[in-house]
């Protein structure tokens, strides 16, 4: 019913709504979408660096090559629960696909993750490293994989809060445990070898430890991007069934 | 069971015996912990208790017509226009609607008070199903049509209900409607734009557009539409022509149950 070019214009549109509504001006906007990892990772650098002498080299770089992957996902996923409550008087009167809105949330903070790579490579210089070729297949591979799973889990996450409300505080806790069982603020060679083949449960551990390697080394693991990408899978094939399941039901529990 | 669209002449909605129920979704949204501890009671709760909110509704609409549905608070008229706008399923019953259908949407609340006027004009026709390149094209009329050019690259947030009652309307009306859903708006704006909406309004009778009006206000009824549904407890009380439909309607011994229809007025 809808045409392509709709289709388009609506994500297109709903995307600089979001964007806008986010950061009223465009340049102290950005400023602010960096700051938010940033102050993480300074956070995590006198806590664990400074206090505790972790034994790690260019640990501040660690850090932030693993914090604003991070940042795109928690973002994006924190928001979720919110979206179809926040729009619920357009839902209750137009017939459109309505997956388009947790979908330009997650495409608002991904381009906000694209225009934090600069600060990477800063830090990467400040460290007397540079960027590496292989980022040029690395990152659009890498984006796609986590676009796919956090569009999924955000998707699962705003059609079920519709129907019980206190989802959202589910959802909190679960990104901070989720946070601390995945090797950002530590290398995951450091997990005890007992637990390393845990590691791998988590959905997101190859993921993040995919993106620090590439930004660090260089280096693109087949292995972990295929569990990465197979995880994707596994949180958007639910997360869209439940969204189609329920969409029909959304105008009559807002 | 089905909603079925696409372009064909003759009637564009036919609703066939339509009902629609729903569960009372409170016992969950009153949260998934209440949901788990109380599970066997909220599950026969979901599935007993479920609220009827139209029951067996036919009528057809045929093209180019202006259909008003009247009725008290809770009858059944905004899910009837949400059956229309193919945001509600029917439970029984089946529904055509043919061609694309436009609401008169709040502006400004929930999706875009930060956008300006400019910007939520383009929102709104893309979220109808436009392309965005129509939209600009049309951008002038519309502004020029709300009488809002002061304001137009102004935040939403800074307009008065008025003005952005006069936003949406100018965004519909300007938007090649197919139909048109109009749901109780009009009192808003002044007697001058209201005076405009009607003019609007009239013309698209006459350029074969469908309009579905929803209204407390008896003299824009009797104005803007050739035939009129009055929905009773969910059921469809009388149905036909405006003046004879509006006539009973506001005749007090016709009232069934206590309540006459506050804010009903015909003047």
């Amino acid at each position: 019913m809808r045409s392509f070019e709709n289709y388009r214009d609506l994500i297109t549109v709903l995307t600089q709504k979001e964007m806008k509504v986010k950061y009223k001006s465009s340049v102290f906007g950005y400023c602010w979408s960096v700051a938010h990892p940033l102050a993480f990772a300074f956070v995590y650098f006198i806590a664990f660096k400074v206090v505790m002498r972790i034994q790690m080299e260019d640990y501040s770089l660690f850090l932030i090559a693993g914090l604003f992957p991070w940042q795109w996902f928690s973002s994006s996923v924190s928001a979720a629960p919110m979206v179809f409550l926040s729009n619920a008087s357009i839902i209750k009167k137009v017939n459109f696909p309505r997956n388009i809105i947790p979908l330009t949330i997650v495409l608002n903070d991904m381009i906000h993750f694209i225009l934090s790579m600069p600060v990477i490579v800063v830090f990467l210089f400040i460290y007397h490293r540079s960027p590496s070729l292989s980022w040029l297949y690395g990152i659009p591979l890498l984006l796609i994989i986590q676009l796919i799973m956090t569009y999924g889990a955000a998707l699962f996450i705003a059609s079920i809060n519709l129907f019980f409300r206190d989802f959202e505080r589910l959802t909190s806790i679960f990104i901070t445990l989720l946070f601390y069982f995945t090797p950002i603020i530590y290398p995951e060679t450091m997990v005890p070898e007992k637990f390393r083949p845990l590691v791998n449960l988590n959905p997101l551990a190859s993921l993040m430890v995919s993106w620090r390697n590439l930004f660090l080394n260089g280096t693109l693991d087949a292995s972990a991007l295929a569990i990465s990408f197979a995880y994707s899978i596994v949180f958007f094939v639910p997360g869209y069934l439940v969204y189609r399941k329920l969409s029909w039901k959304f105008a009559e529990v807002l | 069971m089905e909603v079925r669209r696409g372009p064909v002449s003759g009637p564009v909605i036919i609703f066939d015996s339509v009902s629609k129920s729903y569960p009372l979704y409170h016992h969950i949204t009153g949260g998934l912990k209440n949901f788990l501890f109380h599970f066997p009671r909220a599950v026969s709760q979901l599935k007993n208790h479920r609220y009827e909110a139209l029951q067996g509704i036919s009528f057809q609409v045929n093209r180019g017509e202006s259909f008003g549905i009247i009725g008290k608070n809770g009858a059944g008229k905004s899910t009837t226009l949400g059956l229309i706008a193919g945001v509600l399923k029917p439970s029984v019953g089946t529904i055509l609607v043919k061609g694309r259908v436009s609401p008169l949407l709040e502006l400004g609340s929930g999706f875009s008070g930060e956008l300006t006027g400019r910007e939520n004009i383009v929102l709104n026709g893309v979220l109808m199903g436009l392309a965005r390149a129509d939209v600009l094209r049309k951008m002038e009329e519309i502004i020029e049509f709300s009488g809002l050019d002061n304001f137009i690259d102004q935040p939403l947030r800074t307009y008065s209900t008025g003005m952005m009652m006069r936003l949406g309307f100018s965004v519909v009306a300007s938007l090649d409607p197919e139909i048109l859903l109009i749901d109780e708006v009009l009192a808003v704006g002044d007697i001058e734009f209201q005076k405009k909406c009607m003019d609007r309004m009239k013309g698209f009778r006459e350029n074969g557009v469908t309009i579905v009006f929803v209204s407390h206000v008896l003299k824009d009824v009797l104005t803007i539409c050739d035939r009129v549904v009055w929905i009773e407890n969910h059921q469809v009380r009388m149905i036909g022509s405006s003046e004879e439909v509006v006539k009973s309607y506001s005749n007090p011994n016709n009232r069934r149950s206590g309540d006459p229809g506050k804010g009903d007025k015909l003047s």
